[in-house]
Order: C-alpha cells, then structure tokens, then sequence
C-alpha cells in the first residue's frame, strides 16, 4: 500500500499534464469533466490511503529503504493527519472544482484546460506538502502550492485588486519560504540530515550541554516564519485578507478551508518531528510561542472580521481567527487538544468553504460582495439564505457541529481564560457572518450607513460567471450544501470523532495515549454559549448599529493592514524577531 | 504606516534577527570542514549506480522527487504565467513593425545561434557524466532560439517558434517524468525507484539507467518551459496593447473571440 | 581573530538576506521589489554552499577524475542549489507577470500609491 503514496502527487500532476496538453483541442466541457474526474480519483486514493494508515505507511521514494538507519532518498509520511490533509485537500478542491463547473469565468482563449490544470497541480502541491517527511521535500511542495496559488488568486486580471492581491500574497509569501529555506540550510549544517526524523535525531546527538543553542533556535524561528506566513499567524498575516478577497470563489474555497490550515499542520509536523526532542526547543518555550501568537491572531483576526462590509474579507479575517485557535491548540501540546484541532479543522474547512461559496453566488447574481450595497437585494434567494445562516451557525460553534465538537474538547483541554479566547472569537466571527445574512438576505434593520474611509469595499466587483445569473445554477448550491453536511457529519456521525482521534494519537505519540472523544454538557454548554452570544452580537449590530459601530477604536489596527508591501514586510520581520524573543528563555536556560 | 515608523520597525526588527542569525553562525561547523554524512551517501550511492556526475545522481535518483516537485513548480509557473499575462477584456493585438537590425549583430546572431542550440542539447546530453543536465541545458536551449528576435526580428522567431506546440511538448515532458516514475510502482519497486534499466558503464553516455531519461524529460521541459515564458512576456511587449481596438491579427479564432466580446459589451 | 574565516561565508549569507529585506521594506518600484526578493533568495544559495563546501575539495564529478582520489564538496547541497535556482528564476517569473498587470490596472508599480486594498 505505501507504495501508492506519491501517486497523491503523481496523478493530479498527470492531469494536469493531459489537460495541458491536449489544451487547443479540449472543448471546455471535457476539460471540466477530466478535472473532476482526476480531482476526485485521487481523494478517493487519499482516502482509501488513509483508511489503511495504521499502522503508519511510510515511504521511501525512489526505493532508498534506509541501510543502518541512513538513506539518501526523501521520506514519505502516510500516517493519520499527512493523510487526513491530503484527503481534505484534494475534497476541496473537487468541491471547488464541480462549484465552478461549467458557470466560472471564461477560460482563457485557446486554454481552456488552465483552470482545471492550475486546480490540479494546487492539489497535488498541497497533498505533496501533507506527505512531506524531508524537510526540503516540504519546502518545494510548500513552494508549488505557493506559486499555483499565486497564479490563481491573481486569475481574474482584468480587476486591479485582484492583482494587487496576487502580488502581496506572492511577495511575502515567497520571502517566508526563502526564510525557512535558510532554517533548513542551518539545520543541514548542523545535523547533515534532511528527513526531518533524522534531523530530530541528530539535534539531540549534537545538543551541546543537553540542550538548545543559538543555531537551533535560529533555525526553528526561520522554519516557523515560513510556516506561519502560509498559515497567517499574526503578524504573518496581513497578506491574506488581501489575497482572499480577490480570488475567485472556488480558490478562495480551497486557500481559505485548508491552504492556511496547512500551515498550521507544518508547524505541527515540524515541531513534532524535527524540534520536540532533548536538542530541539523545550516545550515550555513552544508553548508561550504559540499561545501568544494564537490568541494575538485570534483577537485580531475577530476584531477585524467584524469591521468589514466586503463580504469575502470578512470571511478572510475570520480564517485569521481560526488560525489563532488553531495554534493555541497545537500550541498546549496536549494529546486531547491536538484531536479538537483536528476536528476542528475538519469542520472549519467544510463550514468556511461553504460561506465562500455562498458569497460567490452573490457576486455572480448581483456583481457585488458589499454587505451596505447589497443590503436587503437578496430576499428571493431562499436556499442561500439558509445555507449561509446554517454556515454562520456553525462557524460560531453551534453543536452538533464538527466545530463545535472540536471546539468543546479543544476548549476542555486548553481549559480557563484560553477557552474564553475560543469562545470569543468562534461568537464574534460567526456573528459577523450571521450578520451579514441579516442585512443581506432579510434585510432587517436600518439601512447601514458607511463608516469611514479607511475600507475596502465590496462593490463594482465583475462577476465571475460569463454574465450575471438570472438564476442561480444547481451545482453552485449543492455543493455548500455537502460541505455543510460534511460539517455536520463530523460532529454527529457516532464513532468519526474518535476515529479522528486515535489516527491523531497514532501519529503524536506513537498510540501511547488513548484519548477519548465525544460530546461532554460543559462542551455543549459552551458550544451554546458562543451560538447565542453571535445571535446577540447579530441582533445588537442589525437594530442598533451605533452601538457596536466604534470604528474609531479599531482604527488604529485596522490602519495597519495598509496594503503596502513594505508595510508588510516589515511586520514580518518584527514577527521572526518576536518569534525569537518568545523562544529565547528556553535557549538562555540550556 | 508612515515611512518613517515602518524604517523604524525594519531597523529595530533587523537588528534582532541580524543578532540571532550571527549568534546561529557562530554556532555553526566552521566553513570548510570535513563532516559531510549525508553528501558522502550520496558520492557512494552515485558510484555504485554508475553515475559519474554525484550531483545528477542526487537530481534524478536519489532525490528525483524533489526534482518532481521542481518541475512541477516550473510547470504551474508557466501555466500561471500564460494565465496571467493573456490579453486582457480591454486590450487588443497589434502586428508589431519589423525593426532595423544592424549587420553586426544580425550576423554576430546568426552565427551563434546554432552553436548555442547546440551546446545547450549538448549540456543536457551530458548530463549525468558532466557538471550541466537538464535545467541548464534546456535554458541555454531555450535563450539560443530568442537570439533570432535579436539577429531577424519577432515574426523570424514566431515562424520557428509555434508556442502551442511548446506547450504541449512542456506537459508531454512533464508526463514523461511522471510515467517514467509511475513504471517503478508497476514493477513493484516504488515510486521513481531507478532499478529497472541496467546502469551500464561508468562514464558512458548511457550510464546511470534511468538518470539520462529522467534528465531529457526534464532538459525537454525546461526548454519548452522557457521558450513559453519568454513568448508570454515578449507577447506582451510587442504585440498586446492597451485599448479596444480591432485586431489586426489574422487569427480566425481571435476574429471569433473579438466577436463574442463586442457582443457581450454590447449587451 | 582566527575565527572570522570560518564563518565569514554564512556571515555574508546572513547580510544578503537582511539587505534583501531591507530593499523589500523601503522599495518604492514593485520591480526593485521582485529584486530585493531575489537578493534574499540569494542569500540561500550563498548559505547552502557555504554550509557544504569542504576545505581543498573538488567538484562531486568524476568523468575526469578517479573516485576517491580527492575530497569533494557536498553534492546534496549543490542539488538544493540548483532546485532553489529554479523555484527562484520561476517566482520571479510569475512576479514579474503580476507587476506587469499591476501597472497595467493601476498605472503605478510604487507600491505607496496602491490603496484599493487596505482596512
């Protein structure tokens, strides 16, 4: 079976090649119909994979079996999350896929394969990076899903943000990557290694005085920079409401619902493996990194989501949000917390590409995402109104979600003023959305006035289908409508969740802690609470909109996201350097 | 941010990374030093499969899925790139004038251009016995062609140079890779196992058994890949231009398109 | 003093990389920005090298000289080289096309005067 592990890679890249190639032919049906095809066999190999992934599969490419535990060849993980990555992946991207089915934007002349080919190679860029053991391995398909994801957030280039978009996403991206490229040459130097197993081992041989020093914590500052720009970690992020504002819809799909989260599972991996060991950084220093770091992006990430009126930013910051309760997560490094986050994760994929979805229609119906011009046009679509009020719900960790499950054993772990953060910004996120739905669909409330000049807005955005539809196609609602129910299976079908957990565990900590999981009163209570407090913060902001309408608090922080690279720039260097402060008791103290 | 604060933020950030990686060089093994585990598995493995260029070896047998993932990075770059940089709803062709070449470098390029192309195939020939392979190769290839845009002039080049049949010849390359791989799962080994073909004899032409195949494939993609890019790029500063104007281009499926969009404008 | 040649080259790798930032930060032409990022990823090319260079070594190809004859430098390092190159020369590629379309739709490539996106 582990034989078939590249095949993740190998066979969405074969597509691709055939939709290049047989590129002028193609009629864009067919092009269309190969990509679904291809998109889907391969989830359903991830899938088949990761049914059959305990014990863990691994793989080494090129047969390089390891000889007296050394090997020249690169490393494959098949175990439970590289697995259960890929084959979240690869379901986006056939949901994405069968969403832009026949309505997305028209081809360009002559390539009509280029979007599905473009789609494929993500696919296989990001299973590739799930898979990765080999620190450099992960470093080039950290770079391929970098580079299709640049080509297609800046797809539409007649819409000047939409390029503007592209290039930030690109620029700090690709210096986050150049960033942990230099962590990896340092830890070659040191160890002389590249698996990341290897690696681990060799900082342990090597730690002077039995514990870190300087070049190990260099290194694990410049591979988490990369790590955490692509999950856009505060104050990574900036790029990312940017970028995904102005991506076409089904991508935005697939950036927001696991691209990022992407980033967040290296982080993951790479702690795991490479730094958790004697010579690596000590746990105590990993966890104030990541703590901190969560709850900075999850308050920030939750203030700014409530601020936008350009519907898709808003869902952009929200992903920021759940980056931050994502890393605080990892962060505690407790076996319980790692399988909420996974679920999690999960759930947050299906729900969020579900939103987006939902957003695209409006674009396409009415060629904007602004939540003041749309205000009250959208009564007549019914079905988008539930799904989006449903999406809302779950965001915010309504049981019996999967988030909200995920949430509440996340929450139990974590425990105290943590579990407020996940709470709080699970309420406000959702609220946002929710009130959104309110404005737009139902049109409830006054008419919101604008609330100052330092904004983007959604309006005079172009539709993404050929013309505006007149009626919304079947496929562009069934498919939020399964990744809704997706959401909803994780939380309720009996058994997932501690499926879930036990291929965590597997991985984590070799099946030595057996957890359990499932759904407690204090984690439904919870859940609860932060469903009724988003309904609040909804009916507040829909009737009495001065009330939460102060922007001129937020204005300091939303001045920050400037849309100026240099800006940016500079923030993630002050974000490596911050890294490196909150690491450094645990290199003085060795 | 104000210029000034974000100096600011740069200086005082930059001083803090500056101070860790130095204190991380410090730390490092000093340059030049003699430990080299893994860089001497790779010498040995390479002799033993009868590569006589270690660092081919590393590309296309011992890491050849790293390479995978390079071309593949190559691939959607180009792909992306003929995405980004097609003629926009606003803009048009225009036939670009042919210029004034002076004699010296009209024949300066005539004569270089078959040497380079070449040297470039020659590169990549070689690349599993000497320092070059596929990527430099298929470059140096790839640039010779655009020597007749400089010697001749654009529509020389576009004569030699039918970019659609680059482009399927870059995803054939690419699929080339991708199968030569795929053979080793179907034998049973594993995935871009080199173990099928016979290494042959040190230091021959077809030594190293799969390494001169995995090398053309990618010799043949990158040079496909080039000449794609550097025709996107020169398309868009010869031939596409700003304005709705009418195509001048005697291209039946750009007069078909230009017609569905003055509809759709129209509408 | 006697330490300073030995870590000289990752010195120079160290200030490449910074200086690239720099540019990065203060750029007012998006075309010396895809620039300045190229100067960082040089600096991993220097880094890469540095880290696998060996005194009075050669190069890992032996068509010309015997196996075992001569020290040789680290070959992985020169493959990771050589795979940096190419994701380098391709992202520039890309960025490059983006400019392009960013002056195309906006007139401008100085980054300060782009403000659709901001909030």
């Amino acid at each position: 079976m582990h034989h078939l592990l590249p095949l993740l890679v190998a066979l969405p890249l074969l597509g691709a090649a055939l939709l290049v190639a047989g590129g002028r032919r193609l009629p864009r049906r067919a092009a269309e119909t190969i990509g679904c095809t291809v998109s889907g066999a391969t989830a359903a190999l991830a899938i088949t994979l990761l049914l059959n992934s305990s014990p863990p599969l691994v793989e080494w490419a090129g047969g390089w079996v390891p000889v007296n535990g050394e090997s020249v060849g690169i490393m494959l993980i098949g175990d439970g999350p590289a697995l259960g990555m890929a084959a979240l992946a690869s379901l986006l991207t056939s949901a994405a896929l069968a969403y832009s089915w026949r309505y997305f934007d028209e081809p360009p002349r002559r390539h009509a394969g280029s979007f599905p080919a473009l789609m494929l190679v993500f696919q296989a860029g990001m299973c590739g990076f799930a898979i990765a053991g080999d620190l450099f391995n992960a470093f080039v398909f950290f770079e391929l899903m970098s580079v299709v994801a640049y080509a297609l957030t800046g797809y539409r280039i007649d819409e000047a943000k939409a390029v503007q978009g592209a290039l930030t996403f690109a620029i700090v991206t690709s210096l986050g990557a150049y960033a942990l490229l230099m962590g990896i040459a340092l830890l070659y130097a040191r160890t002389g290694e590249l698996a990341m197993a290897q690696i681990g081992r060799g900082l342990d041989r090597t730690a002077v005085h039995g514990g870190p020093d300087a070049l190990v914590l260099a290194s694990f500052v410049l591979v988490l920079t990369g790590l955490l720009v692509k999950a856009a970690a505060v104050p990574f992020h900036f790029w990312l409401p940017d970028a995904h504002a102005v991506a076409p819809t089904p991508v935005c799909m697939v950036l927001s619902g696991v691209m990022v989260e992407l980033g967040t599972y290296g982080v993951w991996r790479v702690y795991g493996t490479v730094f958790a060991g004697p010579g690596g950084i000590p746990p105590a220093d990993l966890r104030r990194v990541l703590v901190v770091l969560g709850v900075l992006t999850a308050v920030v990430g939750a203030v700014m989501c409530w601020y936008q009126r350009h519907i898709k930013r808003l869902l952009a910051y929200s992903t920021v949000a759940h980056t931050g309760l994502f890393l605080i997560g990892i962060g505690v490094l407790t076996p319980e917390a790692d399988d909420g986050i996974a679920l999690y994760l999960i759930a947050h994929a299906g729900v969020k590409a579900a939103l987006f979805a939902c957003a695209g229609i409006l674009l396409d119906r009415y060629g904007s995402v602004d939540e003041l011009a749309l205000f009250g046009k959208a009564r007549q679509l019914r079905t988008v109104a539930a799904l989006w009020g449903v999406g809302a719900l779950g965001l915010a960790g309504l049981p019996p979600f999967g988030t909200a499950l995920g949430k509440a054993v996340t929450e139990e772990a974590v425990g105290g003023a943590l579990a407020l953060v996940y709470v709080a910004a699970s309420a406000v996120t959702g609220g946002a959305v929710l009130r959104v739905g309110a404005r737009v669909f139902l049109g409830l409330g006054p008419r919101p006035k604008s609330d100052g000049e330092y904004e983007t807005t959604g309006a005079g955005e172009r539709p993404e289908t050929r013309r505006r539809l007149s009626r919304v196609p079947d496929t562009m609602t069934a498919v939020p409508a399964l990744l809704l129910a997706g959401a909803l299976a994780v939380g309720t079908v009996p058994g997932f969740g501690g499926l879930v957990a036990d291929a965590v565990n597997e991985a984590g900590s070799g099946g030595v802690v057996v957890t359990s999981v499932h759904w407690t009163v204090p984690g439904v209570l919870l859940g609860l609470a932060s469903a009724l407090l988003a309904v609040g913060l909804t009916a507040v902001a829909v009737t009495r909109p001065a009330l939460l309408a102060a922007p001129d608090r937020a204005l300091p922080l939303r001045r920050l996201q400037s849309g100026h690279i240099g800006d940016y720039v500079a923030w993630l260097l002050v974000g490596t350097t911050l890294l490196g402060v909150l690491a450094l008791p645990g290199v003085l103290g060795a | 941010m104000s210029r000034r604060t974000r100096l600011w933020l740069v200086a005082v950030s930059g001083t803090g990374l500056a101070a860790l990686l130095v204190a991380a060089c410090l730390e490092l093994p000093p340059f030049g030093g003699s430990s080299h585990p893994y860089g001497e598995r790779a010498v040995r493995a390479a002799l033993a499969r009868h590569t006589a260029n270690t660092i081919a070896s590393v590309n296309f047998d011992q890491r050849a899925y790293d390479t995978l993932g390079e071309m593949s990075i190559l691939f959607a770059a180009v792909l992306g790139c003929v995405v980004l940089l097609r003629q926009a709803r606003d803009e048009h062709r225009a036939r670009p004038e042919p210029a004034e070449v002076d004699l010296p470098v009209r024949r300066y390029a005539l004569i270089v251009l078959p040497v380079a192309v070449v040297g470039g195939l020659y590169v990549i020939a070689h690349g599993q016995l000497s320092p070059g392979g596929g990527f430099q190769g298929g470059v140096v290839a790839a640039t010779a062609l655009h020597l007749l845009y400089l010697g001749a002039d654009y529509r020389a080049l576009e004569r030699v140079r039918p970019v659609g049949l680059f482009e399927v010849a870059d995803s054939l390359a690419v699929s080339a890779y991708l199968v030569l791989g795929l053979a080793g799962v179907l034998a049973g080994t594993a995935f871009l196992a080199n173990t099928l073909l016979p290494y042959g004899t040190f230091n021959t032409l077809s030594s190293g058994g799969n390494v001169p195949l995995l090398n053309a494939a990618i010799g043949m993609e990158v040079a496909c890949a080039v000449v794609v890019l550097l025709a996107r790029f020169l398309d868009q500063a010869v031939e596409i231009e700003q304005g709705n104007g009418k195509d001048d281009k005697d291209d039946k499926d750009d007069k078909e398109s230009e017609k569905e969009n003055g509809k759709e404008n129209g509408a | 003093m006697t330490a300073v040649p030995h870590v000289l080259p990752y010195l120079v790798a160290v200030w490449v990389f910074l200086v690239g930032c720099y540019g990065l930060a203060t750029s007012r032409n998006l075309i010396h920005a895809v620039g300045c990022l190229a100067v960082c990823q040089s600096a991993t090319y220097v880094l890469l090298l540095a880290v696998g260079y060996r005194d009075g070594a050669t190069a890992p190809v032996f068509s010309d000289i015997e196996p075992g004859s001569r020290p040789l430098v680290d070959p992985v390092v020169q493959a990771l080289a050589l795979t940096d190159v190419v994701v380098g020369a391709t992202v520039t590629a890309l960025l490059l096309a983006l400019v392009l379309q960013v002056s195309k739709r906006h007139g401008t490539v100085d980054p300060d005067e782009l403000s659709e996106l901001r909030g």
